[in-house]
């Protein structure tokens, strides 16, 4: 076979069928299910009269519609109840294993998935959703697609696909200080674009890859849609394997040692080829800001809001002026200077316990400016809100003046109640700045956690290095 | 899937890069159960002046009238004309059903974002990529002449513009196949029942903890 890259392996490890023009059937070993993409392929399912190939493979959730406070009144939108209560019947009449709202390990479909077990390496893992690219982070493919391809799943346990071509980020040194994974990623965004990544698999390696932790690797791979590429992904190591142990879905005994043996196998070989590599040094990436309406517009909390004046292209121009104009912003206010109206720490891309962790240390003994309306902490899951609640971490968002709420994608989306209004402006640790997307005339500014929770403290965005 | 083999249709240009699918559909109507009827909400905060949420009798909503869909000579459009990286974002096959739901069968860029492509090519709807300038050509003709139309032949794999150009475009022959004869692709990979068993039995050997 030659040296492979991690992508080839985990590939070549699902080829079902080859055409000669490379159309190529892969198996899929997880299909994650939620309420908003599968109504429609459950119902399509029956219309044919096909039955789904491989029940044990799936795994269902809801998570975008429901509410992140008090449940036991259920959900009060009946467009949204009734979105809910189909993924139930459907999980009901087939035998679905379902997390349902009232269950402790019910969440986000990408903490979920990960914190279960459910997720290992040398899978291939779906979702109707395009976050799906944060299980990479286990040396996985993982990717999201649409809902005639959730079908295709269920009734045929493959898809039809072909090869993309290889990226590598290559990320060597240290972060420094208060620089996260979050800040990575937005860097390599900021550096790729959002369409950099477009028609490529991404693999994030080097050391700066590897010091993090699996909470830290999922920030990464979760954001690799943004840059365009439907998967991301990561060689499994110690860190994987550690994470994995004991999870309820995980292999145990005989089978673990198995099942860890092929594990050590899933990375790149030494001198394999990448059809693009791409380098950053991780001792320069700062604390990132999002200026714009689309991720690829970011700075350094240094850096200022950019002039379009200095724009040669007309199209990128044209794109910025748009983004400022949406987000009432003028060019070259530094990015410390923007004052913001709510907080927002959840999403699949920032909801784990570690980001909790990290965010309630810069909030402990602190108090929420007067000029944050709302500022909202979000676990990612009841396991991760149940950890939480055991150190502690609740009191001290309470304490400092943050609403501590149920599980779920919450206003990373905004199908829920949980939104911006028009004008308002969000530090959001979530993965898409979006016109409308955390509300209609909302304005997002992604960041990491610790900038988010800072920036609930100060009123206004700071480098959390000096905070 | 409804088949595409020749569309002659009205263009109507939308000059903005990175058009994601959350402005193609906003997520309040993502909450449909349904693969309908999301034609109405195609562009919803561009196109309305007002905050739509599903239920709404759109007829009666006001309408934005610099959003170009609202300009009396793009009534009727069935190919779209666009800038790069169009459906970005979210993976909601709601923006291809809303695109063809509105009434358009074609969409012409010089990039698309994957998922989006994938989603457009499963309903009927013809992605197509050309270079930024003929891309940048189109948007001048286009705006200059109102009514301007374009014939596309997915056979032929050309586009031929009213004053006798011809664009060649790119697209994968299998699905070229499965868009000119309507094929359910689901009814194509069950023709290889029997590969999907032997692969799952090997797997099963080789990888036991996947089946437990």
């Amino acid at each position: 076979m030659g040296t492979q890259t991690l992508y080839d392996k985990l590939w070549n490890g699902h080829v079902v069928h080859e055409e000669p023009d490379g159309t190529t059937l892969i198996y899929i070993d997880r299909h994650l299910v939620h309420e908003v993409t599968s109504p429609q392929a459950f119902e399509g399912l029956r219309l044919a009269g096909r039955k789904p190939w491989r029940i044990a493979s799936m795994l269902a959730v809801a998570d975008h519609n429901v509410p992140t406070t008090d449940r036991t009144q259920g959900i009060a939108d009946p467009i949204s109840r009734l979105q809910v209560e189909t993924l139930d019947s459907n999980c009901d009449e087939l035998g679905i294993t379902e997390f349902r709202m009232a269950d402790v390990r019910q969440g986000i479909v990408h903490v979920i998935g990960p914190e279960q077990g459910a997720t290992l390496p040398g899978m291939t893992v779906v979702c109707g959703d395009s976050h799906t690219s944060t299980h990479g982070a286990f040396a996985a493919l993982a990717f999201g697609i649409g809902t005639s391809e959730v079908e295709h799943v269920m009734a045929t346990q493959c898809l039809l696909m072909k090869k993309a071509h290889a990226m590598q980020v290559l990320v060597e040194g240290t972060l420094g200080k208060g620089v996260t994974a979050k800040d990575l990623v937005l860097a390599v965004i900021g550096k790729i674009g959002t369409a950099g990544g477009t028609g490529y698999a991404i693999e994030f390696a080097g050391s700066a890859i590897r010091a993090l932790s699996m909470e830290g690797r999922m920030t990464v791979c979760n954001m690799a849609i943004e840059a365009g590429a439907r998967a991301g992904m990561i060689a499994a190591d110690d860190t994987t394997i550690g994470y994995l142990k004991g999870r309820p879905f995980a292999p145990q005994g005989e089978l673990w040692d198995k099942a860890v043996g092929y594990w050590r196998t899933l990375h790149s070989d030494e001198g394999a080829q990448f059809d693009k590599v791409v380098r950053l040094d991780a001792a320069e990436i700062k604390p990132q800001v999002t200026w714009g309406t689309s991720p690829e517009m970011v700075v350094a909390v240094d850096g200022n809001v950019p002039d379009p004046a200095r724009e040669s292209d007309p199209v990128k121009r044209s794109s910025i002026d748009l983004s400022l104009k949406y987000m009432g912003l003028q060019p070259n206010t530094p990015i410390t200077e923007i004052q913001i109206d709510k907080v927002f720490i959840g999403s699949c891309t920032n909801a784990r316990i570690e980001d909790l962790r990290a965010a309630a240390e810069v909030v402990r003994g602190k108090h929420v400016a007067a000029n944050v309306k709302l500022a909202m902490a979000v676990p990612g899951s009841g396991l991760v809100k149940q950890q939480a609640e055991r150190e502690g971490l609740d009191k001290v968002f309470v304490e400092a003046g943050f609403e501590w709420r149920e599980p779920g994608c919450s206003m990373c989306l905004a199908m829920n109640a949980d939104r911006l209004e028009s004008g308002e402006r969000c530090a959001s640790t979530s993965n898409r700045n979006f016109e409308g997307r955390q509300g209609p005339g909302g304005r997002t500014h992604l960041v990491s956690p610790e900038m988010a929770a800072a920036a609930a403290i100060a009123g206004h965005f700071v480098d959390v290095r000096n905070f | 899937m409804d088949k595409f083999i020749q569309v002659d249709g009205l263009v109507v240009p939308l000059d903005r890069a990175n058009v994601d699918t959350d402005a193609i559909i906003p997520k309040q109507f993502l909450k449909s159960i349904k693969r309908t009827g999301f034609g109405p909400n195609l562009f919803d905060e561009w196109r309305y002046l007002d905050h739509g949420e599903p239920g709404m009798d759109n007829s009666k909503r006001p309408l934005n009238p610099d959003f170009v869909l609202n300009q009396p000579r793009y009534y009727g459009a069935q190919i779209l004309l666009a800038r790069e990286n169009f459906g970005c974002g979210s993976s909601r096959e709601h923006a291809p059903w809303a695109l063809d739901d509105y009434g358009f069968r074609a969409i012409i860029a010089p990039s698309f974002a994957d998922i989006f492509c994938n989603n457009c090519f499963k309903n009927g709807l013809l992605p197509i990529v050309l270079d930024i300038a003929s891309i940048d050509d189109l948007f001048q003709a286009v705006t200059a002449s109102p009514g301007y139309h374009l014939k596309i032949d997915l056979e032929q794999q050309s586009i031929i513009a009213p004053n006798g150009v011809v664009y060649r475009f790119e697209v994968d022959a299998f699905r070229k196949n499965c868009l000119l004869n309507g094929l359910d692709d689901i009814g194509l990979t069950l023709q290889h029942v029997r590969k999907i068993k032997e692969y799952e039995a090997r797997r099963k050997l080789e990888a036991p903890w996947l089946f437990t």
